[in-house]
């Protein structure tokens, strides 16, 4: 029974992991049909930035409690300002493009980012464990959890939570709804696109960097951090299907659970189950579980 | 003699000239490839102070500043022309970077590279180029037990000495240990240490049993809370890990925060590089190697060579020396020893051939040990190995260790023409503790 709780819980915190650093990516491909492969540097910029200012904060010798603030504001500046630049001074040019040539923008955008990276932060890791700490551990199912991971839960729940109300109850949600379904159409109807485009990315660099923002606190936050993320998210959203919020839940809880179980029961395997389950999502629904199989346009 | 022919005379003889000051120009300077992470998440933990240990020793030896009995100038009298390369991006990565050094840029020496990935994917690279390359760090056994190297030399021990000495210590000071498992990084390396710390503690505590749930996450993967629960829940009382990089750091943060440190005893192999950067949110109690006898295991070592490295180094970079900063000191200064020593037998500049035969099978005093070319034909060498339980110095507020033991080379490595795991099998014989 331990185990059994302690596979559910370590699945649950790893999936709410995936879904935050996943959402942005699958959101932004939704709406705007771009494979955003500079996500992972988002992300990265995010837990840089959140390291950052929690040391300042806490050397101010503000109190840890506070360091929660600097995660918000590390996750909303950055995905402001880069998702701002991003799509104004790039994004925007390849909406008329092929896919393939987006995705090598978006790539060399991660590269470039990465080296900005070591420009701005240096090669030393940067630690932030001050919230952490701050929040001390509790013993559930035998035994000790740090309390702050497990806030990792409700934080993805309250963004789960959050999109799902702001795409189906709001003004807002309806317009971003058009435009998925048809963004001709949309414009036809009046719906100024390039708006709800921007926002639509700047959201989705929002939540990549929320990602990186509140997991800073458990890593050691090093040059080459983006790197892995945007590969677990990639099996997150093609798992889920690409550009489905369900899809991104259910890809994370999938994934999540899966490796949990792995590490548990049959760590030999714990390295390709992610994949494992990705290949085996695919030969049987190739669009991904939540994604409709729909004609393309010409 | 026409004037034609005066001029192809004059031709040749200013080519000649050339190339003789060509000739004299490379005899005073040796140019030398430094490989280390200098980007990604070994660079702050590993690559930054190898590099700085590297740039301190060169610095040094072209002034002539090295503490006697090394206070002659350059390799051989020539100026080191160092270049520092980058080693993140892949083995793939690393060969084409290596062809290039060695093909395009006519390096002379390539002294480094930390990951036992690369010196795996290179060892045959750097034989088929003929060109003299000195591993500073990487661990596997398997570069030079795997086959027989030319132009590949080691100048710090492989993995087996971290784990046969970390099973020796435990044994040591822990004798009350009934089982053991692992955490260790899924590729050469991790699996290389495990499978030496398992079979030495068969060995070595014949009563211990090991975990059936061994744990072998992917390098870099950052994120450990499910091994650190299986762990936890694991009823093994000793745990076992070779991480390094940022994944050390961040797999030590992890596991304070949820209390594993205070329920199981841990041994990190390579925990030495930790303790320094983060201080005093390094919990006591770890059981701490640094790859040999190098950084915060040898800091009270009150040696010439020892003191004059620490002194420098923390003069120069504001922090102590760790292991990486030694070993590839160390690496730098064995070159240098052979140059030296190959020049003196030649009586004038050497050859590449006759500095591979001065390094072969050389016994030197390095900064904080003495290192002997006494495995892999003379090409791999043996050091003693030390171990040590972390513990905060207050009065000085800077992290320390206690019950420090060092365990001799010919305990801890296996002899010349045996592998690591046969040796190990085979009772350790010979082992001379």
């Amino acid at each position: 029974m331990e185990t059994a709780i302690t596979i559910l819980i370590d699945g649950l915190v790893f999936s709410s992991y995936l879904f935050l650093v996943s959402v942005g990516l699958t959101i932004i491909f939704g709406v705007m049909k771009i494979l955003n492969v500079a996500h992972g540097s988002l992300y990265a910029w995010g837990a840089y930035t959140s390291a950052y200012l929690i040391g300042l904060w806490s050397d101010a010798g503000l109190g840890d409690g506070g360091t929660f603030l600097m995660i918000a504001v590390a996750a909303i500046v950055v995905g402001v300002i880069l998702g701002l630049i991003l799509e104004r001074g790039l994004i925007q040019f390849m909406y008329a493009r092929d896919e393939v040539i987006t995705v090598l923008a978006t790539f060399a955008t991660f590269l470039i980012l990465e080296d900005v990276i070591l420009l701005v932060f240096g090669v030393n890791p940067y630690f932030a464990y001050q919230p952490m700490a701050y929040l001390d551990s509790v013993e559930i199912g035998g035994i000790q959890r740090d309390v702050y991971s497990l806030t990792l839960i409700a934080v993805a729940v309250v963004v789960g939570v959050s999109l799902w109300l702001g795409l189906t109850k709001t003004k807002w949600g309806k317009l971003l709804t058009a435009v998925i379904y048809d963004r001709e159409l949309s414009i036809a109807m009046g719906i100024n696109v390039t708006r709800v485009f921007i926002v639509t990315f700047v959201l989705g660099a929002v939540l990549g960097a929320l990602g990186g923002a509140y997991v800073a606190p458990t890593v050691s936050v090093a040059p080459g951090f983006g790197v892995e993320v945007i590969v677990l998210s990639f099996a997150v959203v093609v798992i889920g299907g690409m550009g489905s919020i369900p899809g991104a839940i259910i890809g994370a809880l999938t994934v999540g659970i899966a490796r949990a179980i792995a590490v548990h029961q049959l760590p030999e395997v714990e390295l390709f189950v992610v994949y494992g389950v990705m290949a085996l999502v695919l030969v049987f629904r190739p669009e991904g579980l939540f994604a409709p199989a729909k004609a393309r346009k010409i | 003699m026409n004037k034609t022919t005066m001029l192809r005379a004059a031709g040749i003889g200013l080519a000649a000239m050339v190339a003789a000051s060509g000739s004299a120009l490379a005899q005073n300077t040796v140019k030398v490839a430094v490989p280390a992470f200098l980007s990604g998440p070994a660079a702050g933990p590993f690559g930054v102070p190898a590099r700085n240990g590297a740039e301190m020793v060169i610095d040094a030896i072209n002034n002539g500043k090295l503490p006697a009995p090394y206070d002659s100038k350059g390799f051989a009298g020539a100026t080191i022309e160092v270049d520092f390369i980058d080693e993140s991006g892949g083995n793939t990565k690393q060969v084409a970077e290596y062809r290039n050094l060695v093909q395009k840029r006519g390096m002379n020496v390539i002294i480094g590279y930390i990951s036992s990935g690369s010196c795996a994917a290179l060892a045959p690279v750097v034989d088929e180029l003929k060109t003299l390359t000195v591993f500073a760090v990487c661990g596997t056994p398997r570069v030079f037990e795997e086959a027989k190297r030319q132009y590949v030399f080691r100048t710090m021990s492989h993995a087996t000495a971290d784990n046969v000495a970390a099973a020796h210590y435990v044994k040591d000071m822990f004798p009350d240990v009934k089982s053991y498992t692992g955490v260790n990084q899924n590729y050469a390396w991790g699996q290389d240490s495990w499978r030496d710390f398992d079979l030495s503690m068969q060995q070595l505590m014949p009563s211990t049993k090991a975990s059936d749930k061994l744990q072998f996450p992917k390098i870099f993967a950052g994120q450990y809370g499910s091994e650190i629960s299986a762990l936890s829940l694991d009823k093994s009382d000793l745990i076992h890990s070779s991480f390094w990089d940022g994944d050390l750091e961040g797999f030590i943060f992890q596991a304070t925060a949820r209390g594993l440190f205070k329920q199981k005893k841990v041994v990190f192999t390579v925990g030495g590089t930790a303790a320094y950067r983060l201080g005093k949110k390094m919990p006591d109690g770890l059981i701490l190697g640094a790859r040999g006898p190098y950084g915060i295991l040898v800091r009270d070592r009150k040696t010439a060579l020892n003191e004059w490295f620490i002194n420098t180094y923390k003069d120069r970079y504001g922090t102590y020396p760790s292991g990486p900063a030694y070993q590839y000191g160390q690496a730098v200064l064995a070159t240098k020893i052979a140059y030296d020593k190959a020049a003196k037998a030649a009586g004038g500049f050497p050859s590449q051939d006759q500095v591979m035969a001065a390094l072969k099978g050389l016994e030197f005093e390095s900064f904080s040990t003495t290192v002997k070319m006494a495995l892999g034909d003379g090409h791999q060498a043996v050091t003693e190995n030390v171990y040590g339980i972390t513990n905060w110095n207050a009065d000085d507020a800077e992290p320390g260790v206690r019950d420090v033991k060092f365990y001799p080379a010919e305990c801890i490595m296996p002899p010349a023409g045996a592998t690591s795991e046969d040796w190990i099998k085979g009772g350790m014989k010979g082992a001379k503790c």
